[in-house]
C-alpha cells in the first residue's frame, strides 16, 4: 500500500494535477472521474487568483535521501523479545519517514525540502487484537513510546514525534488488521478491526449488501480507528449520523490492560459514556483495535443536486431552513463565490458543441435573465440517499425551500462535481506547492447567528493579516458550510497564497492560520469540529474546556497511561 | 520617551476661501455623491426604523417588559415606536442643501477662516469605505456638529448621523437638523429599559449596517470652560459593542479636534458658570441670537486625526469571548475588563483630541495675563507671549501661528478679536471689566469673576498640554523637598484631587510623572538624579510660572474644600451645595481674603465634589430625588491638610521610582 503513495505529497502516485505540453492542467490517472481530463480554464484561474506564474517553478526532491534520515535507536532487548512475538516490524528509513508525519503542511514542505528532527525508531505491524496487547505489553515492560498510526491522514500535526521524547517511538501501524470479523444482519451491526481504511471497508460490506455510511473526505486512505481517536465526522452524517452516533462498541488496548464494554447495546444509562474518553483520545490512552459499527442496507437510489443562490446571505438563510425543518438530504453544502468560480476553473473540456452551448445558455439565464451577479452569487450542493419515491418527494421539498430564498435548480452534474472536487482538492495543494503557492484546509463548528459573521471576518482576517506579514499576492481565502445541525453548522475554510518573495513561507503561514483561528473562536466557533486537536491547536485546549475539564482529561490519562507509553503529546 | 515636539502634523486648508469666490447656491445644489462603506446595502430611514423595531434585542426587552408590567406587548410596541419616532433622523438631501446654502452664508459671516487639513479629511474617506466610522469631536459650542456636517458635505464625504442631546424643544430647527442626519437622545434615560434598547440598537444598526458614519461627542455635553471633560462612556460602548461581538469585523474611531480662536457662547458660559440660568434652547433664542451675526469669531481649526482601529486598539486586551455563552440579542451588562478597556480607549481618544487642538495666540496672551493681574505691560506681554509659545511647543502643543505674523501684531489681533475680555490702555492691557469700579461691591465681584471666568476659558485650552509637567513643579513647591519620592508622593496626590479636572490616562500615574519631568527637563528647569530633583538656577521662573498656572485650582479646591469641612454639617445635595460655596466664595472675594475668582465656578465646583467622593472623603448616595451627599469631615481636613502642607502626603508605593 505504501507503494501505492505519494512520499511526499496527497494520496495515489498516479494521480496528480499537471500541466500538459501545451500548458494546459490536466488530472492523471483513471481513479478518478476527473482522471485524464483536459481543464482549460484552471491554469488562468490559477494565475489570476494566485499571481502565480508557470514559469515560476520550484521542484521537491525526486526521492528520500536515506542520509539524512535520523537512525533508528532501538534496544537489542525489546528487538528479542519483539521477534519472539512473531510480529512483522521494519527499522528501514522509508518506512519509518513515511509514519513520521501526517499531511499538515509543514509536514509536506519538510518531506520536500528538510528532514523531520524525529521520527519512529521503529514500524511495528500488527495483524490482531492479541499482537497489540502484546505490543503494548513489551512497550511497558522496556519503557517504550508508543504513536498509533492508521491512514496517516491527520492534519493536526498529531503524528509527528515529539522532538524531545529520549525513548525509542514504537510506529504502531494497524493497516494489517482490515478484516470484518462479523456481520450481524438482525442488528445491523459489524464488528470490524481497527486498521480497515473507509473505502475498503465500504467496498466489503458492500458485498453483502450494507454500508456504514461514514464517508470522510479522506476515507481513501483514513481508518476506522482513526476515525475513533479523533471523533470523524462524515459528508453524509445527516442520515448515517457521525462517528459517535456510528459506534456500538469499542475495544481498546491500553497500559493498564483492555477497555471494553459488556454488551453491544444502543444506549446505557451506567455513568459518564467511557466512549467518549476513547473517541477524541488522539492516540494518547491506548490503540483501538475492533470497532462494531452500525451498518444500513445500501441505498437504493442516490441523486445529486445544486442551488444557485444570489448571495452567500440568502444561502446561509436557506440552509437554516432546511435544518430547522429537519429535512436535510444526506448532505448539503453551501460554498461562496470564490469556491463556487475555483470549481468553475476545474470545469473539463466539453465534449461535444451541444453541452457547451447548454452551458452557455444556462449561464445567461442565471446571469442576466434572473439577473445573478456572477461575482457573488454561491452555490449549494445536494446528495439525496433512500429509496426512489421518497428522493424525489424529498428532493422537491428542498428545491421548494430553496425558491423561497431565491435559489435556482442548477442540475446534477455540478452537484457531482462538487463532490468530487474534495476528493481531488487534496491534489492540488501538492501542484500548487510546485508553483510557490501554500494552502491548507480548516474547520470549526458555530451557531446558527453567528455563520455570516465568522465567514466573513475571518475571511478578512486572513486577508488582512496576508497583507500585514508582506505575503505579495492577494490570497485565495474561502469557506463552505459543510454541514449543517440543529444548533449550528459546520463551516470549512480553504486558505492559500502565492508566496514569492518571502523567505520563511511557513512560518507566515503558520502566523496566519494561528491568527485564523483566534479569529474563528473570537467569533464564537469551536477550535475544532472534526479535524482534531493534536498538537497544532493544543494551545487553545485550556480557553476551549475550561481548566476544570482539562483536568478531568489529565487523570484519565493519568490513570490510563501513567507512564506515558502513548507518548504523542497531543491534545492535553 | 516619545518625542512630542516633531510630532509631524498636517497642513490646513480654509474651505471658507472657494465659498467665498464662487456661489453658494451652484455649491448647495452641485452633484453629491460620497464614497460609502463596501459592504453597504442601501436603504432609507424608515427601512433603518423598521429593522430596529422588529430587531430581537427590541423584541427582547418588549417581552420582558410586557411580563413585568403584565401589559400587552402591542401596547409596549407602540411606545417602543413613538420613542423611535422622536429620535430618528429622516435624513433627506433637500434639507442638507438647504444647510449647505444657509450655512454658507452664516459661516463666512461669523468666522474668518475655517481650516481644515486635508489630509486627514483623505484619510477619513478611506476609513469610510473600509470600515464603519465613528467621529469624535471635541464640544465646545453648538457649532461644532453644524460646522462638521458642512465639512464633510465640502468634501464630499457621507454625511454623519449624529447623536445629540439637545434641541428636543425646536420644534422647526429640530425638524431641519433631523433631516440633515441627526438624531436625538434624552438628556437621561438610566432607568428606562425600552429607551436604552430602542436607542442602542438604533446606534448599533447604522453602525452595522455602515448606513452613515456616526458622531457624537466624548464629552458629552459642551464643556463650558473649554478644558476638554472627562468622558462619558455610554454610547462609546454601543458602538463598540457590534465589534466585541464581532458583527462587524472592525470599527473605525476618528478623534477630531475642533478649535475656535473666539468661541460663539463664551458669555454665555461664564454667565452659566457664575449660576446666572441659560436660556432654554427655543427657536425663538436662537433668532434672538442673530445679533451675534455681525460679530467676528475669528478661525476655525478642525484637525481630523488619524483613524483608529478598534480591532488594533483591542488585540492582546480582549481576547476572552465573553459574548460567546449568551445569545447576542440579550442585554448584558460588560463584564469588568470590557467596561476598563472602554474607559481606556475613552481616555486614549479624548487624549488624541487635545494632542491635536489648535491653539492660537491668544491662548498665550490669556495665559499670561491671567497671572499679571490687574494690568500687564504691553511689552512685557509680548515677551511673555513669546516664551511661553516656545514652552508650550516644548511641552508639544500645536500651536497656529499665523505665518511670519510679528508677536506684536499676533497679540494686537488676539486682542482686538476679544476686545471684549481685554484692552490696551495707556501702554498697558486690562481686563475690560467696565463697572467694576463702580457699583457696589457685589457688583464688582460678579463683573470680574465675568471677566475672569471669560478670559479663563482661553487659558484653559492651554492646561491639559501642561498639566503633567505643572503639577511636578506645583508638587516641588508643595513639598519643599527635592526628594523625588516625596515629590511624585504629592504629584500623586494632585492627580488624584485632580482627577476630574484634567485628562488624566486611567492608572498611569507613574508614567505621568515621569512625563512631566522629562518634559521639564527638556525645557531646562529642573535637574534630576537618582533620589532627586531640583529647580535650575534659570528654571525657576518657569516652576513658578507653571504652578502659577495651576495656582487658581489649587487654591480653588482648598476654598471649596474648606466650605465642605466647616460649613456644612448635614446631608446635602448638589442643588444646595453649589449656590451654598458659592455665596461662600463670594463673601470671602467680597472681603477680600481671597483673590481665587475660578472659585465661583460650578464647574469646578463640581469637580471638586466629584474628587471628594471618588477620594472617599463624601459620600454619595442615590435617594429618590436624586443624589445627596455627606461628608466625612476626618478625611476632608486630612486633604486640606495636605494642601496646606501641615502634613506630608500618604506614601503611595514610590518604589518603582
Amino acid at each position: 500500500r505504501q507503494e501505492l503513495l505519494k512520499w511526499n505529497g496527497w494520496g495515489y502516485n498516479d494521480s496528480k494535477f499537471i500541466f500538459n505540453k501545451k500548458g494546459q492542467a490536466e488530472f492523471t490517472g483513471k481513479r478518478y472521474r476527473l482522471g485524464g481530463m483536459v481543464l482549460p480554464t484552471f491554469k488562468e484561474w490559477i494565475e489570476k487568483t494566485f499571481g502565480a506564474s508557470l514559469e515560476h517553478k520550484t521542484t521537491s526532491r525526486a526521492s528520500l535521501n536515506v542520509n539524512d534520515v535520523p537512525p533508528s535507536i532501538v534496544n537489542e532487548e525489546f528487538l528479542q523479545d519483539l521477534r519472539a512475538t512473531k510480529i512483522s516490524y521494519s527499522q528501514d528509513a522509508e518506512d519509518r519517514v513515511f509514519r513520521a508525519h501526517g499531511h499538515c503542511l509543514h509536514e509536506i514542505f519538510v518531506l520536500r525540502e528538510g528532514m523531520f528532527k524525529r521520527i519512529p525508531d521503529i514500524v511495528v505491524w500488527p495483524v490482531c487484537h492479541e499482537d497489540v496487547v502484546k505490543i503494548v505489553e513489551l512497550a511497558c515492560k522496556h519503557n517504550l513510546c508508543i504513536i498509533p498510526f492508521g491512514g496517516g491522514t491527520s492534519v493536526s500535526s498529531a503524528l509527528e514525534c515529539p522532538e524531545e521524547e529520549k525513548r525509542t517511538i514504537v510506529s504502531l501501524d494497524t493497516s494489517q488488521m482490515n478484516r470484518i470479523l462479523w456481520i450481524d444482519e438482525k442488528n445491523l451491526t459489524a464488528c470490524v478491526e481497527a486498521g480497515i481504511v473507509g473505502q475498503d471497508l465500504e467496498k466489503q460490506l458492500a458485498e453483502s449488501g450494507f454500508c456504514t455510511g461514514h464517508e470522510p473526505d479522506s476515507m481513501e486512505f483514513s481508518s476506522l480507528g482513526g476515525w475513533v481517536a479523533t471523533r470523524a465526522s462524515g459528508m453524509k452524517k445527516n442520515i448515517y449520523g457521525n462517528i459517535e452516533d456510528l459506534v456500538i462498541h469499542i475495544k481498546m488496548v491500553t497500559p493498564r490492560g483492555i477497555v471494553e464494554k459488556n454488551c453491544q447495546v444502543p444506549r446505557m444509562s451506567t455513568g459518564p459514556d467511557i466512549h467518549h474518553f476513547i473517541m477524541g483520545s488522539e492516540g494518547t490512552l491506548g490503540v483501538v483495535t475492533e470497532v462494531t459499527i452500525k451498518i444500513r442496507p445500501v441505498p437504493e437510489y442516490q441523486k445529486y443536486g445544486s442551488v444557485v443562490f444570489p448571495n452567500f446571505e440568502r444561502g446561509v438563510a436557506c440552509l437554516r431552513e432546511v435544518a430547522k425543518q429537519r429535512c436535510a438530504p444526506a448532505s448539503i453544502r453551501l460554498v461562496d463565490n470564490a469556491q463556487f468560480q475555483f470549481g468553475h476553473a476545474l470545469k473539463p473540456q466539453v465534449a461535444s458543441i451541444f453541452t457547451s452551448f447548454l452551458d452557455g445558455l444556462k449561464k445567461f439565464y442565471i446571469t442576466k435573465f434572473k439577473g445573478f451577479d456572477p461575482n457573488i452569487l454561491c452555490v449549494a450542493t445536494l446528495l439525496f440517499e433512500g429509496d426512489r419515491e421518497k428522493v424525489l418527494q424529498h428532493e422537491k421539498q428542498v428545491y421548494d425551500i430553496a425558491t423561497k430564498f431565491g435559489g435556482l435548480a442548477a442540475g446534477e452534474d455540478n452537484g457531482q462535481r462538487g463532490y468530487m472536487l474534495t476528493f481531488v482538492i487534496a491534489y492540488l495543494r501538492d501542484l500548487g506547492l510546485d508553483y510557490y503557492v501554500i494552502g491548507e484546509s480548516f474547520e470549526t463548528s458555530v451557531p446558527w447567528d453567528r455563520v455570516l459573521d465568522l465567514c466573513r471576518n475571518v475571511k478578512e482576517r486572513i486577508v488582512r493579516e496576508c497583507k500585514e506579514k508582506g505575503v505579495q499576492f492577494a490570497p485565495l481565502s474561502t469557506c463552505r458550510v459543510t454541514q449543517t445541525y440543529d444548533a449550528g453548522a459546520c463551516v470549512y475554510f480553504y486558505f492559500a497564497f502565492n508566496y514569492r518573495g518571502i523567505s520563511d513561507p511557513i512560518h507566515v503561514y503558520e502566523q496566519i492560520e494561528r491568527a485564523a483561528r483566534e479569529e474563528i473562536l473570537a467569533n464564537g466557533g469551536s477550535l475544532s469540529h472534526h479535524h482534531g486537536v493534536g498538537k497544532l491547536r493544543k494551545r487553545w485546549m485550556k480557553e476551549s474546556i475550561s481548566d476544570v475539564g482539562l483536568g478531568m482529561l489529565r487523570s484519565v490519562k493519568e490513570y490510563v497511561d501513567p507512564n506515558n507509553i502513548f507518548g504523542n503529546k497531543n491534545l492535553l | 520617551q516619545k518625542e512630542l515636539t516633531s510630532k509631524k502634523r498636517d497642513e490646513f486648508e480654509d474651505i471658507l476661501e472657494e465659498r467665498r469666490l464662487s456661489s453658494d447656491l451652484r455649491y448647495a445644489m452641485k452633484c453629491y455623491s460620497p464614497v460609502i462603506y463596501k459592504g453597504l446595502s442601501p436603504c432609507k430611514p424608515s427601512a433603518i426604523k423598521s429593522a430596529v423595531l422588529q430587531s430581537e434585542q427590541v423584541q427582547y426587552v418588549i417581552k420582558q417588559l410586557a411580563k413585568e408590567l403584565g401589559e400587552s406587548p402591542d401596547i409596549i410596541q407602540e411606545e417602543a415606536m413613538e420613542i423611535l419616532d422622536e429620535m430618528g433622523h429622516s435624513m433627506q438631501l433637500g434639507a442638507v442643501r438647504f444647510f449647505a446654502f444657509t450655512l454658507s452664508k452664516i459661516f463666512k459671516q461669523l468666522f474668518q477662516r475655517v481650516c481644515v487639513n486635508e489630509e486627514g479629511m483623505q484619510r477619513l474617506q478611506h476609513a469610510i469605505q473600509e470600515h464603519p466610522v465613528v467621529l469624535l469631536p471635541s464640544h465646545r459650542s453648538y457649532v461644532d456638529f453644524l460646522m462638521l456636517s458642512y465639512l464633510l458635505y465640502t468634501y464630499d464625504l457621507a454625511l454623519p448621523v449624529i447623536a445629540a442631546g439637545i434641541f428636543l424643544g425646536m420644534k422647526i430647527v429640530g425638524e431641519l437638523l433631523r433631516r440633515a442626519g441627526a438624531f436625538f437622545m434624552r438628556r437621561s434615560f438610566g432607568g428606562n429599559r425600552l429607551y436604552w434598547a430602542v436607542f442602542a440598537e438604533y446606534v448599533k444598526t447604522m453602525l452595522r449596517s455602515g448606513y452613515a458614519p456616526i458622531e457624537f461627542f466624548l464629552e458629552g455635553t459642551r464643556s463650558r470652560t473649554a478644558k476638554t471633560l472627562t468622558p462619558k462612556f455610554g454610547l462609546l460602548s454601543i458602538v463598540m459593542e457590534p465589534f466585541f461581538k464581532r458583527e462587524v469585523f472592525d470599527t473605525y474611531l476618528v478623534p477630531i479636534s475642533i478649535s475656535y480662536e473666539r468661541i460663539l457662547e463664551e458669555s454665555l458660559y461664564a454667565y452659566e458658570l457664575l449660576g446666572v440660568p441659560k436660556p432654554k434652547e427655543s427657536t425663538s433664542g436662537l433668532l434672538k441670537a442673530r445679533r451675534i451675526l455681525s460679530d467676528n469669531f475669528g478661525t476655525i481649526h478642525i484637525y481630523v486625526g488619524q483613524p483608529v482601529s478598534l480591532r488594533t486598539l483591542a488585540s492582546g486586551r480582549i481576547n476572552r469571548c465573553p459574548y460567546n455563552l449568551v445569545p447576542r440579542h440579550l442585554p448584558q451588562k460588560p463584564s469588568e475588563d470590557i467596561q476598563e478597556f472602554v474607559s481606556d480607549v475613552a481616555y486614549k481618544m479624548e487624549l488624541l483630541q487635545i494632542e491635536n487642538m489648535v491653539l492660537s495666540p491668544w491662548v498665550l496672551v490669556a495665559a499670561v495675563l491671567l497671572q499679571n493681574l490687574p494690568a500687564v505691560e504691553f511689552e512685557l506681554l509680548i515677551e511673555k507671549t513669546l516664551w511661553l509659545k516656545g514652552l508650550t511647543q516644548t511641552f508639544g502643543g500645536f500651536i497656529e501661528w499665523p505665518d511670519n505674523l510679528c508677536a506684536k501684531k499676533a497679540v494686537l489681533s488676539g486682542l482686538t478679536l476679544h476686545s471684549n475680555i481685554a484692552r490696551l490702555v495707556d501702554g498697558h492691557v486690562v481686563l475690560n471689566d467696565k463697572g467694576a469700579e463702580e457699583g457696589a461691591i457685589g457688583e464688582m465681584v460678579f463683573k470680574r469673576a465675568l471677566s475672569i471666568l471669560m478670559c479663563a476659558t482661553y487659558r484653559n485650552q492651554l492646561l491639559n498640554v501642561f498639566v503633567r509637567p505643572s503639577l511636578v513643579a506645583v508638587a516641588l513647591q508643595m513639598t519643599h523637598s527635592f526628594r523625588k519620592e516625596e515629590v511624585y508622593s504629592c504629584f500623586t496626590f494632585l492627580r488624584d484631587v485632580f482627577v476630574d479636572e484634567f485628562i488624566f490616562f486611567p492608572g498611569i500615574s507613574l508614567k505621568d510623572f515621569e512625563e512631566g519631568c522629562f518634559l521639564l527637563t527638556k525645557c531646562d528647569a529642573i535637574q534630576m538624579s537618582q533620589q532627586e530633583i531640583y529647580p535650575t538656577d534659570k528654571g525657576n521662573v518657569t516652576v513658578s510660572f507653571l504652578s502659577a498656572m495651576f495656582r487658581p485650582f489649587v487654591e480653588g479646591y482648598q476654598l471649596i474644600f474648606r466650605y465642605l469641612s466647616k460649613e456644612i454639617k448635614e446631608a446635602f445635595t448638589e442643588k444646595q451645595f453649589i449656590p451654598g460655596v458659592r455665596n461662600f466664595v463670594f463673601q470671602l472675594l467680597e472681603k477680600g481674603t481671597t483673590q481665587c475668582y475660578e472659585a465661583l465656578s460650578s464647574d469646578m465646583q463640581k469637580n471638586a465634589l466629584a474628587a471628594l467622593v471618588q477620594l472617599g472623603a463624601v459620600m454619595k448616595k442615590k435617594m429618590s430625588n436624586g443624589f445627596t451627599y455627606s461628608v466625612n469631615q476626618e478625611a476632608v481636613s486630612k486633604i486640606l491638610d495636605v494642601f496646606d502642607a501641615r502634613m506630608p502626603v500618604q506614601k503611595p508605593v514610590a518604589a518603582r521610582l
